[in-house]
C-alpha cells in the first residue's frame, strides 16, 4: 500500500514529461527557433544556467519572496479559515466573497498593490500571498464545516474541554482536507510572486524572464521555464505523497 | 420474572419531556417527541421500538444530555441533566464515530486518556476491552481497515472502558447484516452482565428489541409517545439461542400488533402523520 502510493505519482509524472517533450518537440519542429528552443539543447541551457553565477541571486531572491508569502499564506490562512469553518455564520458571509476574489485576476489589483508596498520585495510578497491565502482559507473553511458531527457528539460524551475539542479532534478531522488547501497554496503563492517579479522588480526569477523576453533571448525563457517547471512538479509531488497518505484513512 | 421484580431502584428518569424544533424559514415548529415519561431501573435492559422519526434519537440524545429538552425534567442518579453529557453516561452511535486517524487501540483509550486516567490502568483496561470485544489481532489497525461490525465494536469498547453506569445505544447495529446483529446481541448481553449497567437501546428491529431486553417501550408515529411497555420476563443469562423460543414470536407479535398503524401513519404524507 505504502510503495503503491509512493509509485502511482511518480509514474504520472515520468508519464506526464513524456508527453510533454513529444509535444515540445513537434512544437519545435513546426515553429522554429524563433519561437522556442528544443527539448535536448534546453535541458543543457539549464544546466550551463544552474552553473552560473548570474543565476543565484535571482533564485535566493524569489526563494525568499515565495517562503515569506507562503508563511503569510498559511498562518493568515489557516486562522481565518479555520475561525470561518467554527463560526458558521461568518463562513456563509465570507464564503460568496472568498468565491469572488479567488475568480478574479488578481493582477488588477497589483497597481494597487505596488502603490501600497513600494517597487521590491514586500510587493511580491503581498502579491505571493494573496494568490496563495485564498484557496487556503476556502479550503480549511470546508474543512471544519465538513467533520462527521458524530465526531462532535463524540467528543462531548467523552466531556472534552475547548482545548482538548481542538486539539484531540476537531484538528486531526480535518487535517487531509486542510493540507490539500496547502498544497494548492503552495502552487498559486509561486505562481503570484513569479507574477509580482514580472511587473515593477528588479530582482528574481520573474525579472530574469521577463527581461528575456524584452531582449528576445530565448535560451534564457525556455531554460528558466523549464527549471520552475521541474521544481514545482518536484514540491507537488512531494506534497501529493502526503496529501494521499493523510486521505488513506479518512 | 424475579430479575425483572429485582431491579426496582430508579437510574434515570424522564418526566414530561418533549421536544419542538423551531421552524426554519417561515415553516412551522416541528413537534418531535412527547410528552413522554420513562423510568429506568437500575441494571435494567430497556429498548425503545417505533417508526422511522418517531423521535427515538432525540429521546436518546436528550437522556444523554446531548440536547435539551423543550419541557419536562431528567434526573440521572438523583441529579437533573441540563446542558452537558453527566458522568457515567455512555453513548454508541448508529454512525461510524471511530475516529479514523487514531488505532484501534488508540480509539478505546482516547476517553481514558483524556479524562485523566493513569497510564498503567488505561492499558490494563484497554486490554481488557481488546479481548473482550474480539479486536486483540487489530489493535494497531485503523478503522478504515476494519468491517463495519468491527468497527463498531470499537465504539462500544470505547464506550465500556470509560465503565458508564448508564448506557445509551442508539441503533447500534443498524448497519450490520442479521448474523452479525445477532452475535453482537449476544456480547451485548455478555457486557451487559458483567458490568452491570444500565441499558438504553434504540432499535427499530422488533425481534432484535424483543431479545435482547428486560422491558421494550413502543412508540407512537411522530410526535412520539409511548402506546405500551411490554415486558418480556427473559432470564438475565438469555442470548441469542432464545430465537428458538416460542415466546419471543409471541412478544415481536404483540410489539407488531401496536407498530402497524404507527408505522403506516410514518410512511403516509407529513401532514397525516401530526
Amino acid at each position: 500500500m505504502v510503495t503503491r502510493s509512493l509509485l502511482r505519482p511518480l509514474l504520472d509524472a515520468i508519464v506526464l514529461v513524456a508527453v510533454v517533450t513529444l509535444a515540445w518537440q513537434g512544437l519545435y519542429e513546426y515553429a522554429g527557433d524563433v519561437a522556442l528552443t528544443p527539448p535536448l539543447e534546453t535541458v543543457s541551457l539549464a544546466l550551463d544556467l544552474l552553473g552560473s553565477a548570474r543565476f543565484w541571486p535571482h533564485v535566493r531572491e524569489t526563494g525568499l519572496a515565495v517562503a515569506q508569502g507562503l508563511a503569510i499564506a498559511v498562518l493568515g490562512g489557516l486562522s481565518i479559515g479555520l475561525t470561518l469553518g467554527i463560526h458558521r455564520l461568518s463562513g456563509e458571509v465570507a464564503e460568496p466573497i472568498l468565491v469572488a476574489l479567488y475568480s478574479i485576476p488578481k493582477i488588477t489589483l497589483y497597481p494597487v498593490i505596488l502603490l501600497i508596498f513600494g517597487i521590491g520585495m514586500p510587493a511580491k510578497v503581498a502579491f505571493g500571498a494573496i494568490h496563495g491565502i485564498i484557496p487556503i482559507i476556502i479550503f480549511s473553511m470546508n474543512a471544519m464545516r465538513n467533520i462527521h458531527p458524530v465526531y462532535l457528539k463524540t467528543a462531548r460524551v467523552m466531556r472534552l474541554g475547548p482545548l482538548p475539542l481542538a486539539t484531540r479532534v476537531l484538528l486531526p478531522a480535518a487535517l487531509p482536507e486542510v493540507f490539500t488547501g496547502l498544497r494548492v497554496g503552495f502552487a498559486l503563492t509561486l505562481v503570484g510572486t513569479l507574477m509580482g517579479e514580472m511587473f515593477g522588480s528588479q530582482r528574481g526569477i520573474g525579472f530574469m524572464l521577463m527581461r528575456a523576453m524584452g531582449s528576445h533571448d530565448m535560451a534564457t525563457i525556455m531554460s528558466v521555464t523549464l527549471l520552475l517547471v521541474l521544481f514545482a512538479t518536484l514540491v507537488s509531488v512531494a506534497l501529493l505523497v502526503v496529501d494521499r497518505r493523510l486521505h488513506r484513512f479518512g | 420474572m424475579s430479575t425483572v421484580q429485582a431491579k426496582t431502584t430508579p437510574h434515570a428518569v424522564v418526566t414530561g419531556v418533549t421536544r419542538v424544533f423551531p421552524g426554519a424559514g417561515g415553516r412551522a415548529p416541528v413537534h418531535a417527541l412527547g410528552p413522554v415519561d420513562l423510568v429506568l431501573a437500575r441494571g435494567e435492559f430497556v429498548s425503545v421500538v417505533g417508526p422511522s422519526g418517531c423521535g427515538k434519537s432525540t429521546l436518546l440524545e436528550i437522556l444523554a444530555g446531548l440536547q435539551p429538552p423543550s419541557q419536562g425534567t431528567l434526573v440521572f442518579e438523583d441529579r437533573p441533566v441540563c446542558g452537558q453529557v453527566p458522568d457515567g453516561v455512555g453513548v454508541v452511535f448508529q454512525e461510524n464515530a471511530a475516529f479514523p486517524w487514531l488505532t484501534v487501540r488508540e480509539n478505546i483509550a482516547f476517553g481514558l486518556r483524556r479524562a485523566g486516567v493513569d497510564g498503567a490502568e488505561v492499558a490494563r483496561r484497554v486490554e481488557h476491552a481488546l479481548g473482550l470485544m474480539g479486536l486483540a489481532d487489530f489493535a494497531r489497525s485503523y478503522p478504515a481497515q476494519l468491517s463495519g461490525g468491527m468497527r463498531q465494536r470499537v465504539c462500544i469498547a470505547r464506550t465500556l472502558v470509560m465503565q458508564p453506569r448508564l448506557v445509551l445505544l442508539d441503533e447500534p447495529f443498524g448497519a450490520l447484516d442479521q448474523q452479525t446483529r445477532l452475535l453482537m446481541g449476544d456480547e451485548l448481553l455478555r457486557l451487559w452482565r458483567e458490568t452491570g449497567a444500565t441499558v438504553l437501546l434504540i432499535t427499530h428491529a422488533l425481534d432484535e428489541a424483543a431479545l435482547l431486553s428486560d422491558r421494550v417501550a413502543v412508540m407512537s408515529a411522530r410526535p412520539g409517545r409511548f402506546l405500551d411497555m411490554v415486558e418480556t420476563g427473559w432470564p438475565a443469562d438469555r442470548d441469542s439461542r432464545l430465537v428458538e423460543d416460542p415466546r419471543l414470536g409471541a412478544i415481536s407479535a404483540r410489539l407488531w400488533s401496536r407498530l402497524r398503524e404507527e408505522s403506516l401513519k410514518a410512511m403516509s404524507t407529513g401532514e397525516a402523520a401530526r
